[in-house]
């Protein structure tokens, strides 16, 4: 049995009151929840304040550049499958820098988790507007209010038929737990978006507006249902809905190469009759 | 003078042209020639102007030649564009309603001896007949082609081809092409640059490839796709070329040899996974086969333009090895120490051929499967000091490679500047101390680092300096300059970075005239050199205009080079 304790406790460069507390807490109970030791755990993140969470906490870590988690994610699960791999970063890294990774991963379905947390805002270059952000939302850089319209990542993933979507709050930990528990045990790319005030940056979206605006999934939704899905996910604004929104089983990735059964690829031999066949085949 | 035919098969893409190159190719190979195939072909499905050309005969060839001797044009164009490289003795075959009035021309009915979508089947019949080669080596060579994805089709082939032959047999002069001296060992590999490299990266313990289409890198990691089963490798198409990079750091920071393959705009992409690579300390290791530039360029054209981007490609300063092969054996050489070296000195390594060499085929002797000695990656867990630390400083710059989820100890990485436990770190102290540790990987570069290869005595009148895939070219150009009674040498650089001067400094001042022979316009290898040594070589033969060296290329720049001196 692993405990809370094994993932260790650190300083972290984080505001007092910000919402990835909750979220990192949520995650080691998570882990422990599946029975995982650290050393079976790879966190993979990209740049931002929420990238730098798999500092804080003891695993596997491979914190690359922005926007960059997911790539370096897929190619780490694919040399050791055996590996629990757990890409973590913030709005702008997954969704805006990283957008194209994000819609590949999700055709993709390798069986990894990603944790996006979503405060629609950019903290590490102190508060421009991110992917999420809301139309109207005023910064410095968007003097006029953020023009574009948010991105909806939950629509989005669902719309692609991504195996795992979910939508948590980094203000109620043990949903947020729970839902990560789930995203690890499901075998697919699964995706948790997470809410998540940031208390320097973003004005608007604050602890007492997620408290005011979301709402639990009943228990009777039925994530299986795809179309019920995506009419949960296009609920974003007066309503948030929170929970496992869509939900599919099938192939993954994996599953198309004989040789990941073996194990990390670390381990096999390089066949030398293998080569020599090969070579006899250019004579 | 040994035998030495160049045969040229034009038309439009589509007609076929490949697919009787290689046959030929496959079966003049088997019956003991020496053959340099090489293909010029435009950036499109259908249409344009393409052409595979074949040399043979004693050899061994290592470069592309510009007059014909054989030319079969399978459309006008081809003759119109080629006419003017016909040798005297030359014998042109045409369709008869294309066919022009010159001597040496053979007016073929195609159209009597086969359906138009099977006219390279017919010129693949008059060919056999005019090089002699045995009906049953053709036919051997079409079963093995057309065999298993077209049995149907293999009959009406196979007609064809001997009705074609059959009729040159009754029209074409016997040619009397012979071999001279015995015939070579006929078991070889009939390989081409970008296959060359994908053998020796599985030789060499490749297990991950990731890739953006790219011409003329696609073929190394379509050849790779076609072995990835047996050889336990496995392989994605990335979303782009930055995903690749990044797949292929994922994979090699988990354990698996890994690599990327693309050319110079897929390349500037990977520029920030290159940087990331350093910084991380994973071995990646990044084929870059170069076309001309800047931006789209010349895609299926050939150039040696993009050396200077990629020794500097990536912020921030780290230690880089390029290798830059000259031929078919160094690609497959070249790109298993490439791997090595990689893993070695926990660094990006590249390996820098272009559109030439990845394009270019030539008989290898076999390679020894059972000799190769595949990389391993990380070091065992039992052997590094605890409490594990994964930047840990050293005297060499090397600190222990553990791979994630192997043993317990944890592996942690980053981008951001880090302490020894791989944790972000803002400590000046720390800055500077992970800065040397890592530039101190560049002496196990150097130690390793390849000599170049000096052809001739060191002291000649001449000296021709080349890297990557001029050396054939160059290497043809010597021997005729040597022909001449000239007293002349070549220096060949199959690695170009890291340089190590006491390694060739002497070769270069010991010589006459030094002239730098490379395929671009600003002379940057040239220029790395006297950056390198100070040793500034008094003249360039350059060539940009999209097209490979050939020896005659060289030997008419150099009349004005030396003119000029």
């Amino acid at each position: 049995m692993t405990s809370i304790e094994e993932y260790g406790k650190y300083e972290t460069a984080w505001c007092p009151g910000c919402g990835n507390f909750g979220i990192l807490k949520s995650l080691k109970q998570a882990l422990v929840a599946c029975e995982l030791e650290p050393h079976q755990v790879l966190l993979v993140s990209g740049i931002g304040q929420a990238a730098k969470t798999p500092h804080y906490l003891k695993a596997n870590v491979f914190n690359g550049l922005h926007g960059r988690s997911l790539p370096v994610a897929i190619g780490a699960k694919l040399a050791n499958p055996e590996l629990t791999v757990i890409a973590e970063s913030g709005d702008g890294c997954m969704y805006g820098e990283g957008g194209n990774h994000f819609l590949a991963a999700l055709r993709r379905n390798l069986n990894l988790t990603i944790l996006a947390h979503d405060n629609r805002v950019y903290g590490l270059t102190k508060g421009q507007a991110s992917p999420t952000s809301e139309q109207g939302f005023v910064t410095k850089t968007q003097p006029h209010g953020a023009f574009a319209a948010p991105f909806n990542p939950v629509a989005v993933a669902v719309t692609m038929g991504a195996s795992f979507v979910a939508r948590s709050y980094a203000g109620m930990p043990e949903h947020l737990a729970g839902l990560i528990v789930q995203a690890i045990k499901h075998r697919g790319t699964a995706l948790v978006d997470i809410l998540q005030p940031c208390v320097s940056f973003n004005k608007v979206n604050t602890y007492q507006w997620y408290k005011k605006h979301c709402y639990e999934l009943a228990e009777d939704h039925d994530p299986a249902d795809h179309v019920l899905a995506l009419r949960t996910a296009m609920e974003f604004g007066e309503r948030i809905p929170l929970g496992v929104i869509y939900k599919k089983e099938g192939p993954i990735f994996e599953d198309q190469f004989a040789v990941l059964k073996n194990g990390p690829l670390a381990r096999q031999e390089v066949s030398r009759e293998g080569l020599r066949q090969i070579m006899q085949g250019y004579i | 003078m040994p035998l030495d035919i160049h045969l040229l098969i034009g038309g439009e893409a589509g007609q076929g042209l490949v697919t009787i190159g290689q046959l030929l190719s496959k079966a003049l190979v088997r019956a003991g020639y020496e053959i340099f195939v090489s293909q010029s072909y435009h950036s499109r499905i259908r249409g344009g102007h393409n052409t595979f050309s074949i040399r043979l005969g004693g050899g061994p060839f290592f470069a592309p030649r510009e007059s014909i001797d054989i030319l079969v044009a399978l459309n006008a164009e081809t003759v119109e564009l080629h006419r003017g490289q016909l040798t005297d003795q030359a014998l042109l075959i045409a369709d008869s309603d294309f066919a022009p009035d010159l001597p040496g021309t053979i007016s073929v009915p195609f159209a009597e001896l086969g359906p138009e979508h099977l006219w390279n089947t017919v010129a693949l019949g008059l060919l056999g007949r005019i090089l002699d080669l045995p009906s049953a080596s053709l036919h051997q060579a079409l079963e093995a082609m057309l065999g298993k994805k077209h049995p149907e089709t293999l009959v009406e082939n196979s007609e064809i081809m001997e009705k074609s032959r059959v009729w040159a047999a009754a029209h074409v002069p016997k040619h009397g092409f012979t071999l001279a001296g015995g015939a070579p060992a006929t078991d070889r590999l009939l390989l081409n640059g970008n296959q060359a490299i994908a053998l020796g990266a599985l030789a060499g313990g490749l297990k991950f490839c990731a890739f953006y289409p790219m011409t003329p890198a696609t073929s190394i990691v379509l050849e790779l796709i076609a072995h990835a089963e047996v050889m336990g490798c496995v392989f994605e198409q990335a979303e782009d070329e930055i995903a690749a990079i990044n797949m292929a750091i994922g994979a090699a920071y988990a354990g698996a040899p890994s690599m990327v393959a693309t050319s110079g705009g897929g390349f500037a992409l990977m520029a920030e996974g290159v940087s990331l690579a350093a910084m991380t300390e994973t071995p990646v290791l990044v084929a870059v086969a170069q076309r001309p530039g800047p931006a789209t360029g010349m895609p299926t054209r050939t150039e040696q333009g993009d050396l200077e981007f990629v020794l500097h490609a990536g912020h921030g300063e780290f230690p880089r090895a390029i290798f830059a092969p000259g031929s078919i054996e160094e690609c497959y050489h070249l790109t298993q120490k490439a791997l090595a070296m990689a893993e070695q000195a926990q660094s990006p390594v590249f390996l820098l051929t272009d559109q030439f060499l990845a394009d270019s085929s030539r008989p290898v002797v076999p390679f020894d499967a059972a000799a190769i000695v595949p990389v391993v990656a990380g070091v065992e867990p039992s052997a590094v000091p605890t409490p594990y630390q994964r930047y840990r400083l050293t005297a060499n710059g090397l600190s222990p490679r553990l791979l994630p989820g192997m043993s317990t100890h944890l592996v942690v990485a980053d981008s951001d500047e880090h302490d020894e436990d791989g944790h972000i770190s803002e400590d000046h102290g720390v800055r500077i101390a992970m800065v040397d540790k890592r530039l101190r990987k560049m002496e196990i570069l150097k130690q390793e680092a390849i000599a170049p290869e000096l052809a001739g005595e060191k002291g000649a009148d001449l000296l021709l300096v080349c890297w990557g895939s001029s050396q054939g070219p160059v290497l043809e150009a010597v021997a005729d300059l040597r022909g001449q009674g000239r007293n002349v040498a070549s220096l060949h650089f199959s690695q170009v970075w890291p340089l190590v001067p006491a390694q060739f400094v002497d070769i270069l001042q010991a010589s006459g005239n030094v002239v730098c022979v490379e395929g671009n316009a600003t002379g940057q290898f040239a220029r790395l050199i006297q950056r390198e040594t100070g040793f500034a070589m008094p003249s360039r033969i350059a060539r940009y205009d999209g097209l490979p060296f050939t020896a005659r290329y060289i030997l008419n720049r150099l009349a004005a080079v030396e003119g000029k001196a």
